[in-house]
């Protein structure tokens, strides 16, 4: 489904992604693990138009996306969410998950200004959704609907950020770190969220940048090592970790 | 539990009460004492949370409330039927609150910051003073809102390019040339200024007094205080409306992070610009009614002062909360004229007023709630 070939991100003299390959599947977890700076972050970025490719392609459904503004990625299918939370904090959990949803909303002036019935009915059924995608994660949460997103702990923020990346059933979804900040615990819960995800969207390729490889030994399907902006090895879990270059890159050992 | 209909019955009373005491009184000890009375009201509003009761008895009344509202309006209207000062400064009170409304649609929901308020107010006003008399009056309107967007148009481009305070910057280049252009036009009547040709319906001319009999006599104000009240009434509830919407959401989005919003599809240059066109219409539109009203224009109406005084309004009032700006314009545009010797301190006291504001009520006099969606409770 996506396929990423000799992809390059240059910021001035610094390459931060080397000639990426990556492929992934529909359907398939593949966890992203690397360094502090090796990358990682920078492959959502250039993915999803948020900085600028240098060399490379990126085809998704056959489509050439290399370079694409973050509009038509997101018209493709393809929904991240970020490493440092990128939520409406002053709005409503319930306003910012209908973001997600933005390109499947009407927004002529009848319907939204006059039509107010059908608006009405049209909000409640949306509402509907969202109460019921929020209870996969936690029944709670999907209570919590109408409260300010500010007025939420860390991990429903998470939650809430997640499920805005998945209200328009995505194709892809570009997971960047979401265990970050979050306490053991919340990281267990988050993995059963992650279980969910993949229950619930079976046909839904996902991408997770991870540094807990706690979480990533226990939901990914296949992982690729990231150094230097270039893929150090990939394989399962167990392969991976066995790997020499990699322990001595990113495990710390000599 | 139905929620009683008496809380928000009781605060448009007391705002239309408020609004005729501040437009009656002449004395300046009289025109403090409403202000403070005004004052208290507030701070008791908030400590008793009666505010919250009131907002929360409105919108449990949707029907009734507005037309609490225009009954109040049109009462406030024939109270002051014979009074032409009081008159005129309401009309000038709703004409500079419907721009405000504009001002507000793009920067308290879009972010778009315009400190050419007062440009696009002028924009309409020479459109009623060129066009007036050759069209018929709406049309001469809805040319000036029409001309006042377009107007804006021309910023889009270096509007889109730039950000934050050099957008600002922008804005107040073009109200700066709009002026100096004004002044040195002569088929616009230069420093001179233009007469404007009154406001006519199916052969009811506004600008003729209305006289019954020897002794009673309306000022012709009267149909003018009401075109312009009834005026701010449907674009306040289009502007609500369009608050609690889809589009609402998509220009809060934009205004807050545009990145994420993007992330999502949302194409933010495209939202701006039709938040500052819309906006400018909705000051156009004000500027030709208000010229029609005064009957003349010439380019010191449209200076820079003006354009900040819109934005002391927006600000006063309380970002993205357009009930919050009526009482702003009451404030900034009557205070000036009751209270003798202040004209030349105007600037002086909004900026205190804002000060004080932000510094009490951070988010305005009323500030933003979080978005009230129809079909949700
Ligand atoms: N917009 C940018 N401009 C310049 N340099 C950048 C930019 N974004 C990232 N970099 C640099 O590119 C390199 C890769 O950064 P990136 O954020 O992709 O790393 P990462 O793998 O996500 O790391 P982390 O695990 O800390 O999140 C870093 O050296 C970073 O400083
Ligand atoms: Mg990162």
């Amino acid at each position: 489904m996506l396929e990423v070939s000799g992809l390059t991100v240059r910021f001035g003299g610094l390459t931060a992604l080397d000639g990426l390959q990556l492929r992934a599947a529909a359907g398939e977890l593949l966890g992203l693990i690397g360094p502090n700076g090796s990358g990682k972050t920078t492959f959502f970025n250039a993915l999803t138009g948020f900085v600028p490719v240098s060399g490379g392609q990126v085809r998704f459904d056959g489509k050439d996306i290399t370079g694409a503004a973050p509009r038509r990625v997101a018209a493709c299918g393809i929904a991240r969410t970020f490493q440092r939370l990128r939520l409406l904090s002053e709005l409503s959990v319930f306003d910012n998950l209908m973001l997600g949803l933005h390109l499947d909303l009407p927004h002529g002036p009848w319907v939204n200004l006059f039509a107010r019935r059908r608006l009405a009915a049209a909000v409640r059924e949306r509402a509907a959704e969202a109460r019921e995608l929020l209870a996969v994660f936690s029944p709670a949460l999907a209570g919590r609907l109408a409260e300010p997103l500010r007025a939420l702990p860390m991990i429903d923020r998470r939650r809430v950020e997640i499920c805005r990346a998945l209200v328009r059933a995505p194709r892809l979804l570009l997971l960047d770190e979401p265990s970050a900040g979050m306490t053991p615990d919340e990281t267990a819960a988050l993995m059963d969220d992650l279980h969910a995800v993949k229950a619930r969207r079976p046909g839904t390729a996902v991408i997770l940048i991870e540094h807990d490889m706690a979480v990533i030994e226990r939901v990914s399907d296949r992982c690729l090592v990231l150094d230097y902006g270039r893929r150090l090895c990939e394989g399962s879990f167990a392969a991976v970790s066995r790997d020499p270059e990699v322990r001595r890159a990113y495990l710390g050992e000599a | 539990m139905p929620v009683a209909a008496w809380p928000a019955l009781a605060a448009v009373a007391i705002g239309a009460g408020l609004a005729a005491a501040l437009l009656l009184v002449h004395h300046k000890a009289a025109v403090l004492a409403v202000l403070a009375v005004g004052a208290a009201l507030l701070v008791v509003a908030q400590r008793t949370r009666a505010g919250e009761r009131a907002a929360a008895s409105a919108a449990a009344h949707p029907r009734l409330v507005p037309v609490a509202v225009a009954a109040c309006g049109l009462g406030l209207v024939m109270l002051l039927r014979e009074d032409n000062f009081a008159l005129l400064m309401l009309c000038t009170v709703a004409l500079q609150t419907l721009a405000a409304l504009g001002l507000h649609l793009q920067f308290g929901y879009a972010g778009v910051a315009n400190f050419a308020g007062a440009a696009f107010l002028g924009v309409g006003a020479y459109t009623a003073a060129v066009l007036g008399g050759h069209l018929p009056s709406v049309l001469v309107l809805v040319t000036g809102a029409g001309l006042a967007a377009l107007a804006g148009l021309l910023l889009a481009l270096p509007l889109l390019r730039t950000r934050g305070h050099y957008a600002a910057l922008i804005t107040i280049a073009f109200g700066l040339l709009l002026r100096t252009f004004l002044e040195v036009n002569d088929t616009l009547g230069g420093p001179q200024g233009l007469k404007v040709p009154g406001f006519t319906l199916g052969g009811l001319a506004f600008n003729d007094a209305i006289v019954f009999d020897e002794d009673t006599e309306w000022s012709f104000y009267v149909p003018y205080a009401v075109l312009a009240l009834a005026l701010l009434g449907a674009t306040h509830v289009l502007v609500r409306r369009l608050e609690r919407s889809w589009i609402g959401l998509a220009l809060d989005a934009v205004r807050v992070d545009e990145t994420a919003a993007a992330a999502f599809g949302v194409n933010g240059g495209a939202w701006k610009i039709a938040a500052f066109c819309v906006g400018n219409a909705l000051c156009g539109l004000a500027g030709a009614l208000l010229a029609m009203v005064t009957g003349f224009v010439a380019p010191p109406s449209f200076a820079f002062g003006d354009s900040l005084v819109l934005v002391s309004i927006v600000i006063l009032g309380g970002i993205g909360n357009p009930l919050g700006l009526l009482p702003a314009a009451f404030l900034v545009v009557v205070l000036p004229e009751k209270l003798q010797g202040l004209q030349e301190y105007r600037f002086l006291l909004f900026a205190v007023l804002v000060i004080l504001v932000l510094r009490l009520r951070p988010g305005g006099l009323l500030p933003r709630r979080l978005r009230r969606w129809p079909g949700l409770p």
